[in-house]
């Protein structure tokens, strides 16, 4: 197996000493999709803020592949009213020749967007527009934060298609935090459901029967997501992982923490 | 060469040719500190000018740099003290702001032999401007250009989105250092002109009035120093002929000039 673009060795971030991330650790590799869901407060922005290297890292360990490219899709722009920016000129702040621009523009759909001022734009467009700036940096991890967020349901189905898209076409990894359970069982190989530490996590199936998941978001959640079945595309055998089997595999498969009590 | 000569000897010629320097800078600046609502924060600097002339006088260093120095270490100060989250940041400002200029102010009363024009330093004095403050002004403006035009980029990316700015390999928290100097470095050698009090005027009324006609960050900071520049040569002429103070003055003329443009350009936002 290929060494991994970002490992996490028991990484926690403490705020005032009440742990955000508690001892998480992970791996993502190039070709991984993996998807953190967890409730709000679960410290899933903290963690991936972390690894960003937003966010200070209270104890443990962040290793990150040094060549690596980082594209980052933060989850708002916020631009203040006073600042005139247009598309154009908000994607050549990224540093990218204009051609590369326009092509990142293109793959995520908005390229007619081009001369709109950034003010002007939907929540659906400024996603794309934020999707497109991390493309043009050719990024080896993408890392989104609620991608989806502001887009119509229709969209959603069609921005994870495209995320997985890219994936495929960058030969990168990807790392997200999302809230659309349903439509992230069917975009994704690897799930964690963080809650503070990783309450569990692995193939999308396994996930919504494990009982750690469905004490996180109840049953009717993890009903109506086990509904969205994942199938596998072979991608995963090819970085080292066995197909699936009902065994739980000691890393790379389905994970569970011994139980909630003592945390 | 003589005619430079001749305008030189001339005080009004020597304080509008300082007065354009200094709006040459406060055109961009100014930008930044409407974008990233710095408004107060100039302010507070400002006030703390005082301080530092105060301080000049009693360890014997010439006002520019007591004044740039002051404005520093309480900036670094400011930024270091916004990070402990026990008190608003408007509150710490407000602090700051009134207690420098009134240290200040009580540290020069203490100073009977030093005969300073409050007047003057609080509201900007046409006559002040000596050929060695054109020499600061100039070449303050020269750094400052040279810094915004080399570092514009990481400059408007931190303003833009500082956490993708980071991850993009900005130096964001150096960025602001060097900003907040360039403030200080304006401050100082506008003093002059307009007064501690208005200081931050300078900086915020041509830059709001240059949003409402530009398409884009650069063409507003330009369009900011055309204000800038407005409100400089028309402020001092009013200065001149109606013998009104000078910062005032400048500051009414970018006033004018602000309400003129946002009552008659009726055109969408960009």
């Amino acid at each position: 197996m290929t060494e991994p673009l970002v490992t996490l060795e028991n990484l926690t971030v403490a705020f005032d000493d009440r742990p955000a991330v508690d001892h998480v650790n992970l791996n993502v590799h190039r070709g991984d999709i993996i998807t953190i869901i967890g409730p709000n407060g679960a410290g899933k922005t903290t963690l991936i803020k972390a690894i960003l290297g937003i966010q200070k890292a209270t104890a443990g360990k962040v290793h990150l592949d040094r060549q690596m490219v980082i594209g980052y899709v933060p989850q708002h722009l916020v631009l203040e009213s006073t600042l005139p920016l247009n598309v154009e000129r908000f994607m050549a702040l990224s540093g990218r020749s204009s051609e590369e621009c326009k092509a990142a523009l293109a793959r995520t759909g908005v390229q007619h967007l081009l001369k709109a001022s950034v003010h002007h734009l939907s929540g659906g467009e400024r996603q794309r527009l934020l999707l497109a700036r991390a493309l043009a940096r050719k990024p080896d991890l993408l890392v989104l934060d609620e991608p989806a967020q502001g887009v119509d349901i229709n969209g959603q189905a069609s921005l994870y298609e495209l995320i997985r898209q890219l994936r495929d076409e960058l030969n990168c990894g990807v790392l997200m935090i999302s809230h659309d359970l349903h439509l992230v069982m069917a975009a994704t190989d690897k799930v964690i459901c963080l809650n503070q530490h990783v309450c569990c996590s692995g193939y999308p199936a396994d996930i919504s029967h494990d009982p750690a998941f469905i004490e996180t978001f109840g049953h009717q959640v993890a009903e109506s997501v086990a509904v969205y079945h994942h199938h596998h595309n072979h991608r995963h055998d090819l970085h080292g992982d066995v197909v699936r089997s009902q065994q739980p595999r000691p890393t790379e498969g389905h994970e569970e923490c011994s139980g909630h009590a003592h945390h | 060469m003589p005619i430079i000569d001749t305008i030189l000897d001339d005080f009004f010629w020597r304080a509008l040719i300082g007065g354009l320097g200094v709006a040459l800078v406060a055109g961009p600046l100014g930008c930044f500190v409407v974008w990233r609502r710095m408004a107060y924060f100039g302010d507070t600097l400002a006030h703390s000018a005082l301080l530092g002339i105060a301080l000049s006088f009693l360890i014997r260093v010439p006002l520019n740099v007591g004044v740039v120095l002051t404005c520093v270490v309480l900036a670094v100060a400011l930024v270091l003290f916004s990070r402990v989250k026990a008190l608003a940041t408007d509150t710490l400002l407000g602090i700051l702001a009134h207690s420098a200029l009134a240290i200040g102010l009580v540290t020069l009363s203490f100073m009977p032999d030093v005969r300073v024009d409050l007047t003057g330093l609080l509201f900007g004095d046409l006559l002040a401007m000596s050929r060695n403050d054109l020499l600061w002004i100039y070449g303050g403006a020269l750094l400052i250009m040279v810094l915004v035009i080399t570092l514009w980029r990481g400059l408007l990316m931190s303003t833009i989105h500082p956490e993708l700015a980071r991850v993009e390999g900005v130096p964001v928290e150096r960025l602001r250092l060097v900003l907040v100097l360039m403030f200080s470095i304006v401050i100082a050698v506008a003093m002059k002109i307009v007064g501690v009090l208005l200081i931050t005027a300078l900086l915020i009324i041509p830059a709001a009035t240059a949003r409402r006609l530009a398409q884009n960050p650069e063409q507003m900071a330009g369009i900011a120093i055309i204000f800038g520049f407005i409100a400089v040569s028309g402020g001092l002429s009013l200065s001149w002929y109606l013998d009104t103070p000078a910062g005032p003055s400048v500051v009414v003329t970018a006033f004018l000039a602000f309400v003129l443009v946002y009552s008659s350009a009726r055109k969408s936002r960009a």
